[in-house]
């Protein structure tokens, strides 16, 4: 990053957001905005909060895709967006804990990330000292003489992230799962206003570790487009390389994972090859095997050697020989697709009303995909199919993740053919006139990650708010295990494999 | 499937080969944990991984451990389900408020002998996580620790080290 004294002159507008305005609306607006969700003409990205005011940002079919309103709260309040469109609910809960702003009227007024242990209330605002204690938490009633629950978590006994999860079963049959996180919730919204850039990024590189690639492109192309940033050429294919690498770690990971969850362990040990493969050859191409802080507003930081190129090749190859199998093995064992099909289903409806990004939305038919729809650079010059199912099971799931390995291993191949020489990051001045808002769409594995962020112009975040995909995912988890077994849980959960420290934040 | 069975038994494993003195692979550098454990408790060490806030950075690295490159179990170490039936427990992240009584819990379900390794940056000191109102800061904050493993997150050889330096001066 350069920081070079400004030499640019100031521009004489007002502050806006890039690439997508924001629009002040007022309540009738924001309502109609609601409205318009619960009818299903857009889809819900996201729902945020800063002291007085709260942020929607929506898709929409036509161009413009992305639209972000506001809202003031003057005193303390907002039309519930949750009480038409239930994927809002959670959200409002956290920007209640958070930000202190409540939603009127909204069906579900139990707290959410705010387990009580802060020793504050809605500390990003105002805020209110308190006893640590814990609060008590009233589940969902499921009622009927048979019924039991099964409390799980928060610590759970692999090596994952801990959550808690409350079953209501009748018998061996799950009646209801609700879920209970925010245990990893670190106070990310807080540390970042008030943060320098370089800050910034690597807490955003932090925010889900699987992802932190996809997370650090995001924050990049927010500011980015904050400050009008060019980023040259060659950055952004590395930056595809670097992001489709993660991708197919984690595929490869999860396939395996998933199976082995069905008791199915040569497949995770295959797979477990891959994967290791892949984050060798991150470190031994980029110097960290998880590629942690390698992309930083205005490009990359560590350019690829011309002599590793041929190592990425014969890594392609190698994973281009093995797919197939891996799909054979997969597709022909029939005691491991007797436990995936027909498991953990997502109705395409459901699908569709949350607005779930990935693989969870495209294998319940939801085609979205944050590389073809919004198509930051380089990807509109890339020849790809993205993966798509109707089925909804968690076998579905893994078809679906197997079409998207195909698509970025030929996405791997146009980058190294394709990638031009130049330089890898952009010099760029700070403008030191006005503050700034940035946002960006970006497809993770796991599904689209968006970023909004208002930065002063000296470098320093006022307010940053990062949306992982599994706000969204989350929910259909608990609707998808209804009516299955409770031992199909796991193999449930890791089809869907929803970030915990993304979500808590 | 036959296929891959077959080739599993007629390829060379993939596993880093048997360990050599003097040399510094990751065989030896497990082999030596292994033995060391061994003698130390007349068994091999049972780990207990807990997530008290990590970015999942450091568990994928953790989980790395268990593939055929670094094969973990083969030296007598392995991860299990609770912590009642583990010697050690393995700890990442920050330590968050929501987490802390689970941590404790945790710690208070081991069985004695019981020691804590702390895993990562943040697990550390809290890392970039240090001055939130939301973290406690550290693992040692909540529970005794007997030896940090830093990185963010470390790589799966830095663990192994990391292990084997503990085993060595486990008293």
């Amino acid at each position: 990053m350069n920081f070079a004294s400004k030499q640019m002159p100031a521009p004489p507008s007002p502050p806006t957001c890039l690439p997508w305005p924001r629009e002040i609306v007022d309540r009738a607006g924001w309502l109609a905005f609601a409205e318009s969700l619960s009818k299903g003409e857009r889809e819900l990205l996201s729902l945020w909060g800063e002291p007085s005011s709260v942020h929607m940002a929506v898709l929409e079919e036509r161009e413009p895709r992305l639209r972000i309103i506001t809202l003031e709260c003057l005193e303390g309040c907002f039309p519930s967006v949750g009480r038409l469109h239930p994927p809002a609910l959670r959200l409002e809960r956290a920007i209640r804990d958070i930000y202190g702003l409540r939603a009127e009227n909204a069906p579900d007024a139990r707290p959410w990330l705010d387990h009580g242990r802060w020793g504050v209330r809605h500390p990003c605002n105002d805020p209110e000292k308190i006893d640590s204690t814990k609060d008590s938490y009233e589940f969902l009633p499921a009622e009927g003489e048979p019924l039991h629950q099964i409390p799980v978590g928060p610590v759970h006994a692999g090596i994952i992230e801990p959550g808690h999860f409350r079953f209501s079963a009748n018998g061996e049959t799950v009646v209801r799962l609700e879920e209970r996180l925010g245990f990893v919730h670190k106070g990310v919204d807080h540390l970042m206003t008030g943060a320098s850039i370089e800050r910034a990024a690597r807490l955003a590189a932090r925010v889900s570790g699987d992802s932190t690639v996809a997370y650090s492109l995001a924050f990049s192309q927010a500011v980015e487009a904050a400050f009008d940033v060019n980023v040259p050429p060659r950055a952004t294919y590395l930056r595809a390389l670097m992001a489709e690498l993660e991708r197919l770690a984690n595929h490869f990971g999860d396939i395996g994972a998933i199976c082995n969850d069905a008791a199915f362990a040569l497949m995770h040990a295959q797979c477990g090859i891959v994967r290791e493969r892949i984050l060798r050859e991150a470190a031994n191409c980029f110097g960290h095997r998880l590629m942690m802080d390698r992309i930083a507003p205005g490009g990359v930081l560590v350019d690829l050697a011309r002599e590793k190129v041929a190592a990425l090749f014969t890594l392609i190859e190698w994973m281009e020989l093995m797919t197939p199998r891996f799909i054979a093995l997969f597709g022909d064992t029939t005691s491991l697709q007797d436990r995936t099909v027909g498991t953990g289903v997502v109705s395409e409806a459901l699908a569709k009303q949350y607005a779930s990004g990935g693989y969870v939305g495209r294998a319940s038919g939801r085609t979205f995909d944050a590389r073809k729809a919004i198509g930051y650079a380089p990807y509109p010059q890339l020849k790809f199919e993205i993966g798509a199912s109707k089925e909804g099971d968690v076998d579905a799931r893994v078809w679906v993740r197997f079409d998207e390995i195909k698509a970025s291993l030929r996405i791997l191949r146009q980058i190294l053919d394709e990638a031009p020489e130049g330089p890898i990051i952009a010099a760029w001045a700070l403008p030191e006139d006005w503050t700034r808002e940035g946002a960006a769409l970006v497809e993770g594995f796991r599904g689209d990650i968006f970023v909004w962020l208002r930065m002063r112009a000296d470098g320093v975040v006022q307010r940053c708010h990062l949306r992982d995909p599994s706000w969204f995912q989350w929910p259909l988890l608990e609707a998808a295990i209804k009516d299955n077994i409770v031992a199909d849980f796991p193999l449930c959960n890791k089809s869907f494999n929803c970030s915990y420290s993304g979500h808590d934040l | 499937m036959q296929k891959f069975l077959l080739q599993g038994l007629l390829r060379r494993a993939l596993t880093e080969p048997a360990p050599i003195p003097n040399a510094t692979s990751i065989a030896e550098l497990g082999y030596t944990l292994g033995r060391t454990a061994r003698q130390k408790l007349g068994r091999s060490l049972s780990i207990r991984e807990v997530d008290a806030g990590s970015c999942n950075g450091c568990e994928l690295e953790i989980h790395a451990l268990n593939n055929a490159y670094y094969d973990l179990e083969r030296f007598g170490l392995r991860f299990v389900a609770s912590p009642r039936h583990a010697d050690v427990l393995l700890v990442t992240g920050p330590v968050t408020k929501n987490m802390r009584e689970a941590l404790e819990r945790t710690y208070a379900a081991t069985p004695d002998p019981k020691w804590v390794i702390a895993v990562g940056d943040c697990a550390f000191d809290g890392g970039i996580y240090c001055e939130s109102y939301a973290c406690v800061g550290g693992v040692a904050k909540v529970v005794p620790v007997d030896l940090h493993i830093r990185g963010c997150p470390p790589d799966p050889t830095t663990l192994l080290k990391g292990l084997i330096a503990f085993v060595e001066t486990m008293s």
